[in-house]
């Protein structure tokens, strides 16, 4: 291993053909390093070609210029080393919380003996405080419930990689910085290489290493990559007055409204 | 809440002798017309009009005089048995043609042409071809069902798959599911309540061509049997063969409404 580079993109380009038009570059030139156990946040304007780069790096979609590799191997299609948490939880209805984790996992991981099944599912129920709700359907629990099961879904067939687009976009605000102190508590114990596409600044700061900007499509790409030090597990209230905290919610804040605003279309 | 009930019990039994009100009128106008009460001892035995002692249809379903005369039970086994044939052939072929029509847009171009086409084709028309073909009354029988309910089921069962969500597909791409594991775990459950939706309807599609079916094939059955009541003069047992073969439709589309929700993951946790 040594030097090889964890999640690694490399000139990527994303061209949709439009009938009987040219075709539409969604976003070009994007060069992005990604390393082991990091939190990567990825903000632009709505259009930008957020959800088209994770699309590619989970492998449902193709780029049609350029390479990502994972841990030295080039992604082709989709694969559970790639975890997604998609928008709208897209549990299975039919299945309670409970069955919805073991599909997952039965299916990532079949040497597992029946005990040790059982076992991993609770554990990762147990992680999302879903405990009680382990038999309900996906019908009977909250938006937040159900998004809480989504990432114990992801998690629990052990991906390199969890890949997030706007995970807490449909909640409240409430529930919302619930689910964000479920998914840092839950990254300080199991480790685990995040990218997650918000809308949201504080939720970019809050949670991330570094936040990847993205200018404004088309060709969109990476416009300024932000680090952010500050140290973990991270307090949302202490946060409101620490400088490193404001100072970079302003470089985001700057760059969404004044670098790159977006006029009404 | 008991006031709905009540209204539920008695604005029947309003229609029920409004029903029976322009029922006697028509049998003063028509001659030979059976009155309700007729009707009724025929049913269930009794005098009639005429001052004859006599034994319902209803009554006595249950004997067998000889190969060619048996009770109503009898006769509605026979034709209950050729919908079951001609259905669960429906239901074979349909299904997996469905899924496939659903899952495969190549396949949905090629099939639906002739699907539109073939629909709307009337029992009666495929009954001369079918018996031309087989000769037999119950093979013709059984394959009319067959061809005439056989397109609900297709057409559900596709429109099933197609309504599975996209997320749930991307779900299994990136769980790396197989081709059947797709099917079993994401399709057929989405599907499933569409699939009995349209055996539903292909079961009353089917209980309906049977008497047409029967009509025209003779031998046993209930279709059949109300011909032969018609060519004996005995008018009263076609009313008789219509108020059973409706309350037997009825109460096969009641069936399947419940086996079709327990299948259906919305109506309820499942098993
Ligand atoms: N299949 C497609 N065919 C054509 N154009 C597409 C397709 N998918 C996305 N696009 C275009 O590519 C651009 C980027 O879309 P994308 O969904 O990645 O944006 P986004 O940053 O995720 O936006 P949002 O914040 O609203 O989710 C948009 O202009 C969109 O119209
Ligand atoms: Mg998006």
């Amino acid at each position: 291993m040594g030097k090889q580079k964890f999640l690694h993109l490399e000139n990527i380009e994303k061209r949709f053909p439009i009938l009987g038009k040219e075709d539409y570059i969604a976003v070009t030139n994007v060069n992005l390093e990604i390393k082991k156990n990091e939190i990567i946040s990825i903000i632009g304007h709505s259009g930008c070609g957020k959800s088209t780069l994770l699309n590619m790096i989970s492998g449902l979609d193709k780029e049609t210029e350029g390479y990502i590799f994972l841990k030295g191997k080039e992604i082709v299609g989709p694969g559970p080393d790639r975890a997604v948490v998609f928008q709208n939880h897209s549990l299975l209805p039919w299945l309670t919380v409970y069955q919805n984790i073991e599909m997952a996992v039965k299916k990532v991981m079949p040497e597992l003996s029946s005990p040790e099944l059982r076992e991993r599912v609770e554990r990762y129920v147990s992680m999302v405080n879903l405990d009680h709700a382990k038999d309900k359907l996906p019908s009977e629990i909250s938006g937040g419930m159900k998004q809480r099961v989504g990432i114990a879904r992801a998690l629990s067939i052990n991906p390199d990689v969890l890949l997030m687009d706007e995970p807490f976009g449909a909640l409240d605000s409430l529930t919302r910085a619930n689910l964000q102190e479920h998914l840092m508590r839950i990254q300080q114990s199991v480790e685990n290489t995040v990218i997650i596409i918000t809308h949201d600044i504080d939720e970019a700061v809050l949670l991330s290493d570094r936040v990847i900007m993205m200018t404004n499509g088309p060709e969109a790409t990476i416009g300024e990559i932000l680090e952010v030090n500050l140290p973990r597990p991270r307090n949302r209230v202490e946060l409101q007055h620490n400088e490193e905290y404001i100072r970079c919610r302003e470089a985001i804040l700057s760059f969404l409204y004044e670098k790159f605003a977006k006029e009404d279309e | 809440m008991n006031n709905e009930l009540a209204k539920k019990i008695i604005l029947p039994i309003l229609v029920f002798i409004a029903i029976l009100g322009v029922w006697s009128s028509i049998a003063n106008v028509v001659e030979d017309f059976p009155t309700p009460s007729d009707t009724y001892v025929a049913a269930f035995g009794g005098t009639n009009a005429d001052g004859d002692e006599i034994t319902g249809v209803l009554a006595d379903p249950f004997y067998v005089e000889n190969q060619d005369d048996k009770g109503l039970f009898w006769q509605i086994m026979e034709s209950l048995k050729r919908v079951f044939a001609g259905f669960i052939l429906a239901i074979l072929v349909g299904v997996p043609l469905g899924l496939l029509i659903g899952m495969s847009r190549n396949a949905q171009y090629a099939f639906d042409p002739f699907i539109q086409i073939f629909k709307p084709v009337s029992p009666l028309a495929w009954l001369p071809l079918l018996l031309f073909i087989f000769q037999d009354i119950n093979l013709t029988a059984i394959s009319t069902i067959f061809i005439t309910s056989i397109w609900p089921i297709i057409i559900n069962t596709a429109l099933g798959v197609k309504s599975v969500n996209e997320d749930y597909m991307n779900v299994a791409k990136v769980l790396r599911f197989t081709p059947i594991e797709k099917v079993m775990q994401i399709i057929l459950p989405v599907a499933v309540p569409f699939i009995f939706t349209g055996m539903r309807l292909s079961l009353g599609i089917a209980w309906l061509v049977i008497v047409a079916a029967e009509m025209l094939t003779g031998g046993i059955g209930i279709g059949f049997w109300i011909w032969d009541e018609y060519n004996n003069l005995n008018y009263h047992n076609i009313i008789i063969g219509i108020i059973v073969v409706g309350l037997i439709g009825f109460l096969l589309d009641v069936i399947m409404g419940k086996i079709a929700d327990y299948f259906d993951y919305t109506k309820k946790g499942r098993a």
